[in-house]
């Protein structure tokens, strides 16, 4: 009896290709896609991080720190750029403290060294009149900060040693007394050395310094949040658009869904024997599954609002103009999942695979700062998430003035045309035969 | 008058031929029912002239008018109403809501829709269920429904793909009713059916399809004439066996029935009578049976099963 049970469900399964791929592709995708984001964070390649590098000092100690941070591997550093509408040709400028906060503020770069007049000449003294070398930083990516100084603490150990070793040597004869002639020349003789084996030594230090605003270890670092501190609940905004995109997904992928409903029920076929053709029908769906997006995003950042102190008031227009275009991308997105399948079940399978990639690609389940730079850049060129997600971090954290939303919008309008566009040639199956 | 005329009409799905050049005409305010087995081209026949099918070949006409048959179904058929096999509303919605969306959706104007869902809703005896949503209705509930939300546009020809499919006798009766009202309003009407009792009494001429092709037309006696002939099969029930058989009789197992068959009753019966009594036997009951169109069907299209 049991081996009968048995072979009906083994057979119903074989000729289930949705079933199975739900059963044994899903959990693979979701491993590979898991696997890239925490295996880049310890593995043996590890992902650099873009910063930006001030200098204001412009003394040997300043330009040592920042030839040796050019070499360190975790880095990948930018001294000179250009402002934005600047034509190609213009020659790159040294970054500013200006401008770096610009990129910051920008999300081009998470972080951004400043290292201030003045650090050179006391650079390894280990005295608090030291001027601190600033890490202006943006929260959005809380780990960039600590990694950047914890980098810097290790390159400036390694990269210049022989500076530090002077710097300990003054202070040793400032309050210990002069050194004797034998020990001058052979401090020189060890200058030689260490300024030859800069950069060659594997440092020590690598993990030193970590922790917010501090002033420990060889070069003393202040972490500045330039997108101010006062704000909370950027992360609940993340947290709320990342989760509604997730879900406006899916609600889209099953308001599409009842296209398949009115196949199996006629009510397609009369309505094409009616005024209304297969293109307004489409139309009709999809403005309502807009609507319904609009809605569904709107009640959870209200909730966000109320409960968990979310800054939606104050970003309405940019909310708005954002939910808009996300909200009509996914309805396209629905629609095309719809006229793709033939039966509600298909749709189930298929929408819950795509939208789960997508999601934990595009940054509705994971960070996107947490993942490697390769993994950022599949997420944007290949997810919807990850455009709509850019989208709210602009209003809700860079507080960027509505035009330059343009980026985001128009990714989503083009998405939105080109799903309308395939869905509309896919339906076309349902029309006269 | 011709209403709706059909000719040649062909079809092709692949290797399958749907129609094969099939012919019909549909006159004024007459009730015409398109029989035939599963799988003979009712449907499609119905679809393409719904414009939902585009025909291969063939022309249709409508009040005289060349219809598009490439698809595109409002091309020139604002004066065509089709109730389709599937009970095609929504399940969520109420029947007066049904009604009111059907009806926007065929082009009446806000202004003359109350009243079209009031009468329609009378109609179909659901005046007093109008708010309930379609879902609770009874199977002869959305049936009627079904219909109502096919002709609130108020069409002179409707088609009706198996309108009493899956129905109770009481509610085939009620339908059969609305449908003869409205072609007592003039309208045409051209039912597919695999009801033959129904179509033998509701409808005044019948088309039979088989194959792609229509292989019969007529009234119900027209159809009894060019297929099984109008002879009436005759049984009398005798009181006991007759001593010796009968000439021109055929008895049944039991023996004390006799069947034959007469083609005019008023003057072949009573010889027949007169040649039982001469054999001592009493006449307990007699029966007189015209073909019918179930006679007529499976000769025209065979016992073979058709899936």
């Amino acid at each position: 009896m049991i081996r009968t049970l048995l072979r009906i469900a083994i057979t119903s399964l074989r000729r289930d290709r949705v079933v199975q791929a739900m059963t044994f592709l899903l959990p693979v995708i979701f491993f590979s896609i898991f696997a890239m984001i925490f295996g880049s964070q310890g593995g043996d390649v590890t992902s650099r991080v873009n910063i930006a590098v001030v200098d204001e000092d412009h003394s040997q100690g300043s330009e040592r720190l920042i030839g040796a941070l050019k070499k360190e591997p975790g880095l990948r550093i930018r001294t000179r750029t250009r402002r934005p509408g600047e034509p190609p040709d213009t020659a790159r400028a040294l970054v500013s403290r200006m401008h770096a906060l610009e990129l910051v503020k920008g999300g081009v770069v998470p972080v951004a060294i400043v290292i201030p007049q003045g650090f050179g000449a006391g650079f390894g003294s280990f005295s608090d009149s030291v001027p601190k070398v600033e890490l202006l930083s943006d929260r959005a990516d809380p780990v960039a900060p600590h990694v950047v100084s914890g980098l810097l603490q290790k390159t400036a150990m390694a990269g210049a040693p022989d500076l530090m070793a002077k710097q300990g040597i003054g202070l040793f004869e400032k309050y210990g007394g002069p050194l004797t002639p034998e020990q001058r020349r052979a401090m020189d003789s060890w200058d030689t050395y260490l300024r030859d084996s800069a950069g060659t030594s594997s440092g020590a230090g690598g993990d030193a310094g970590g922790g917010g605003g501090m002033s420990q270890g060889m070069v003393p670092t202040r972490i500045v949040d330039v997108l101010g501190e006062q704000k909370s609940s950027w992360l609940i905004a993340l947290t709320a658009a990342g989760i509604a995109v997730m879900f406006l997904l899916f609600s889209a992928s099953g308001a599409g869904g009842t296209l398949l409903d009115e196949v199996e029920t006629g009510t397609l076929e009369r309505l094409l024997t009616s005024h209304a053709g297969m293109g307004t029908i489409l139309m009709g769906k999809w403005l309502f599954i807009v609507l319904m997006g609009v809605f569904q995003i709107t009640v959870m950042f209200v909730w966000g609002m109320l409960v968990f102190k979310l800054d939606l008031l104050n970003h309405l227009p940019g909310f708005f103009i954002i939910t808009f275009f996300t909200a009509a991308a996914a309805a396209g997105f629905g629609l095309v999942l719809a006229t793709l399948c033939k039966t509600r079940q298909q749709l189930g399978g298929i929408s819950t695979i795509l939208i789960l990639t997508q999601s934990a690609v595009g940054g509705s389940m994971f960070p996107r700062f947490a993942m490697s730079e390769q993994l950022r850049a599949i997420g944007r060129y290949t997810t919807f998430n990850a455009n709509a997600l850019d989208g709210y971090e602009k209003v809700f954290w860079r507080e960027a003035p509505l035009i330059q939303l343009w980026p985001q919008v128009l990714v989503l309008a083009i998405l939105t045309i080109v799903f309308l566009t395939i869905a509309r040639l896919l339906a076309r199956r349902w029309e006269t035969v | 008058m011709e209403v709706l005329k059909v000719a040649q009409a062909r079809k092709s799905f692949g290797s399958i031929q749907a129609l094969d050049g099939a012919s019909l005409e549909l006159r004024q305010g007459e009730m015409l029912a398109l029989l035939g087995p599963n799988g003979a081209g009712k449907t499609t026949l119905v679809r393409a002239i719904a414009g939902r099918a585009r025909l291969d070949g063939g022309t249709i006409e409508l009040f005289g008018k060349a219809l598009d048959v490439s698809g595109g179904a409002a091309n020139g058929r604002a004066e065509l109403g089709v109730v389709p096999q599937d009970i095609a509303l929504y399940p969520l919605l109420t029947a007066r809501e049904n009604l009111e969306v059907w009806g926007r959706l065929h082009g009446v104007g806000p202004r003359e829709l109350a009243p079209r869902v009031d009468r329609a809703l009378e109609w179909t005896a659901l005046a007093d269920r109008a708010k309930e949503p379609v879902k609770r209705f009874s199977g002869g509930m959305k049936r009627r429904l079904n219909i109502a939300c096919g002709i609130l546009h108020e069409p002179k020809v409707v088609l009706l793909d198996e309108p009493t499919v899956g129905v109770d006798p009481q509610s085939r009766e009620r339908i059969y009713d609305m449908l003869a009202g409205l072609r007592d309003r003039g309208v045409s009407l051209l039912l597919t059916t695999h009801q033959l009792e129904e179509a033998e009494a509701r409808c005044q001429r019948i088309v039979v399809i088989d194959h792609g092709r229509v292989i019969a037309g007529g009234t119900l006696n027209e159809l009894v004439e060019q297929t099984v002939g109008a002879s009436r099969r005759v049984t009398l029930v005798l009181d006991r066996v007759p001593a010796s058989p009968l000439p021109g009789f055929e008895a049944a197992a039991e023996g004390t029935t006799l069947v034959t068959q007469v083609r005019d009753v008023a003057t072949e019966l009573p010889p027949l009578l007169a040649t039982v009594r001469g054999a001592g036997c009493k006449v307990l009951d007699v029966e007189v049976r015209s073909p019918s169109l179930h006679a007529v069907f499976i000769h025209l299209t065979g016992r073979d099963l058709r899936e």
